[in-house]
């Protein structure tokens, strides 16, 4: 039996329908234009449209981008010309998912964990807001701590201006890392062939002025994990509001929170009115104040995120006081790595200020061999401070 | 034609494609578009272009990304000795600022890199961009350029148009995000590792004299140890040289030897710690599961 969908006599004609189809996609998130419907069209002109599976492969070509896409191809594909045989009326709707780019939790709205492999563009779950209606679910012994608490009465937005340029300054600061790529310069290493050639005609061929190129610098990309555990709350005002004017100074800073499970903030951030963003970021960041699982959410990270936002010209910049309810060897092992992927990792630990302090907390000591830099902050003056260790890394 | 056609025809030159890569392939050529290829390391996302020059019969011009990797290495560049040469040259000759200028800056003196080659050829050629997520954002502009207009403008020489549209491969192994503007101009697929029959075609496409037990069961130790988690998943290529070992060692059954097994098991394990792992016992196990 046949489960291809039947579509109403009413129905315009194949052109419609395929442009039904892509409206689909596009109800589903995936990001696709007139040109895309139109290529589609072509392709199933060039191929044997009456065979399934010929064109469910040609519209997969054509209509996915990334792996993703292609994996979530087939449901969507499905759900619209293989309705097992019923009458197709018109584009059904589907209310399941309207993509929002703001979460990348991959967690579903119980509160567990799903073992997708979902990622920026392929979230697995739904809206911010439904994401945080957690039943209250126990991941492991550790305490989630539920209460939704609003960011917001954290951190005032004078604060954040103030470390925007804090950020920005940090920013600067890290800027060392050289291209490869060279430009014309006064002062340069390499002679700018091109440009001495041009010059030369005016002084009939001889190449009087020597013009150079060098290597000029490029910024970092500043990847920023802020532990928002229980212990870390005195701490979080701070750093959140260092996090928030991170992400307007800088156009290519990444942020994530992790408590007993990591969230990417990026997106929430980058909203231009600095209170919502907090809001969003505290919608995300359910689970505020509980315990913390650093080694895990770190070597979630490493295993899916810095796989394709951590390089060598990154830095990444962990906020924690390192008190860990997970073995340290998870840490030891998501930090080694992390630092695989030729990145420099520095590690900011509010408690270091301490007279006494001394790294025992068995995650700290185990994290210290794989940092680049280990450093006191729990004031924006103490992060401005930075500036100069940062510059040496 | 249509994507059987295509299959077979590529099947012949040793290359065992499979549905959606013919399909995908099919599409690229009919409709003229670039395409995008993703996937692990060694699933042979290169190959498919190798091989496609070849049923085509036609050059493949190749182009290696690399961090850094800006204009004059990927479109063109002058030849700047010899210009100075010529101006020299002129001068004592005696020819005029103009004549010497329009000379210099002519066809002769420009040097072809792979984008600008791949588009004045004669028959169109296959232009595989390698690797494309190595290259930098900035390189991703020109290459949006050139696959819009399939023409490049040198300021000195004016604008070069296409004499025929190449067939454009690019390949990515997903180090970076690529830009949606890119991914949108190409048709796309994911190369996934082969299933078991599909990786079984292939092993006797390339290496044919390879009795069938032991291929049957170097494919199933291949896919036993892909399910394991390992830090570089051993590809088709890992696959071949695998084969072509035990066949150069005279090993006609995985399972008799452990010794000679965890030699060669080099060709598949390519990091410290993924070779720590196997340990002749895990080794072991999996060919006696496989087998």
């Amino acid at each position: 039996m046949s489960r291809v969908t039947r579509f109403a006599g009413r129905d315009p004609g194949p052109a419609a329908r395929v442009t039904g189809f892509i409206a689909h996609l596009r109800d589903n998130g995936l990001r696709l234009g007139v040109a895309e419907a139109e290529t589609a069209l072509a392709a199933l002109t060039r191929i044997t449209a009456t065979s399934p599976d010929e064109t469910r492969r040609a519209l997969r070509a054509v209509c996915t981008g990334c792996k993703e896409e292609a994996a979530r191809f087939d449901a969507l594909f499905d759900s619209y010309w293989m309705d097992a045989g019923r009458v197709k009326q018109k584009v059904i709707k589907t209310n399941s998912s309207t993509i929002s780019d703001d979460v990348h939790s991959s967690r579903d709205a119980k509160g567990q964990e799903s073992n997708s492999t979902g990622s920026a563009n392929a979230p697995d779950d739904t809206d911010g807001d439904a994401e945080s209606d957690g039943t209250g679910k126990l991941i492991s012994s550790e305490m989630r701590n539920l209460s939704r608490k609003d960011l917001r009465e954290m951190v005032r937005p004078d604060e954040i201006a103030a470390a925007e340029l804090v950020a920005r300054r940090l920013g600067a600061a890290l800027r060392d890392r050289r291209s490869r790529r060279r430009r014309a310069a006064r002062k340069g290493d390499r002679l700018h062939f091109r440009k001495i050639i041009r010059h030369s005609l005016a002084t009939g061929g001889e190449p009087i002025r020597l013009l150079r190129k060098h290597r000029p610098d490029r910024t970092r990309k500043i990847v920023a994990l802020c532990d928002v555990s229980g212990s870390m709350t005195i701490y979080a005002q701070v750093f959140l509001a260092f996090l928030a004017g991170l992400m307007r100074a800088d156009t290519h800073a990444d942020a994530y929170l992790f408590h007993t499970r990591l969230v990417r903030i990026t997106e929430a951030l980058r909203d231009k009115d600095a209170m919502r963003a907090i809001g969003r970021m505290s919608l995300m960041a359910d689970g505020f104040g509980g315990g913390s699982k650093i080694g895990p959410s770190l070597a979630r990270f490493a295993d899916t995120y810095a796989k394709r936002f951590v390089d060598g010209r990154s830095v990444v910049l962990i906020m924690s006081d390192g008190y860990d309810t997970a073995p340290p060897e998870t840490l030891a092992n998501a930090l080694a790595k992390l630092k695989k992927r030729g990145c420099k990792i520095i590690w900011l630990n509010p408690l270091k200020g301490w007279d006494d302090y001394a790294p025992v907390a068995a995650g700290m000591a185990a994290a210290l061999p794989h940092l680049d830099l280990f450093a006191a902050a729990n004031t924006l003056g103490d992060l401005a401070a930075l500036e100069t260790e940062l510059a040496a890394l | 034609m249509s994507y059987t056609t295509l299959q077979s025809d590529l099947a012949d030159q040793g290359y065992v494609a499979s549905d959606d890569l013919s399909v995908a392939l099919h599409l690229a050529l009919s409709l003229e578009r670039p395409l995008l290829l993703e996937g692990a390391a060694g699933v042979g996302k290169t190959d498919v272009a190798r091989t496609l020059s070849a049923v085509r019969d036609t050059r493949l011009i190749r182009l290696q990304c690399y961090e850094g990797l800006d204009a004059a290495q990927a479109i063109y560049e002058w030849n700047y000795q010899r210009q100075l040469l010529t101006i020299r040259a002129a001068a004592e000759d005696g020819e005029t600022g103009k004549a010497v200028e329009a000379r210099i800056f002519s066809r002769d003196f420009l040097l072809e890199r792979p984008l600008l080659a791949a588009i004045t050829q004669d028959t169109p050629p296959v232009l595989l961009i390698d690797e494309i997520d190595r290259a930098d954002e900035e390189f991703e502009a020109y290459l949006l350029e050139i696959f819009s207009d399939y023409q490049v403008s040198i300021p000195e020489l004016g604008t070069i148009t296409a004499t025929t549209k190449p067939i454009v491969i690019l390949t990515s192994n997903g180090t970076r995000d690529l830009s949606d503007a890119l991914r949108r101009r190409c048709l796309y697929t994911y190369v996934d590792y082969p299933s078991r029959e599909t990786e079984l075609a292939i092993l006797k496409a390339r290496s044919p004299d390879i009795e069938a037990k032991l291929a049957a069961q170097i494919i199933g130790f291949v896919q036993k140890l892909r399910e394991e988690t390992l830090e570089k998943t051993p590809g088709i290529a890992e696959t071949l040289d695998f084969a072509a070992a035990l066949t150069g060692l005279g090993i006609a059954d995985l399972t008799i030897d452990p010794a000679i097994l965890q030699s060669t098991l080099t060709t598949l394990l390519k990091t410290q710690s993924d070779q720590a792992q196997i340990t002749p016992e895990v080794a072991g196990r999996i060919a006696g599961r496989a087998a």
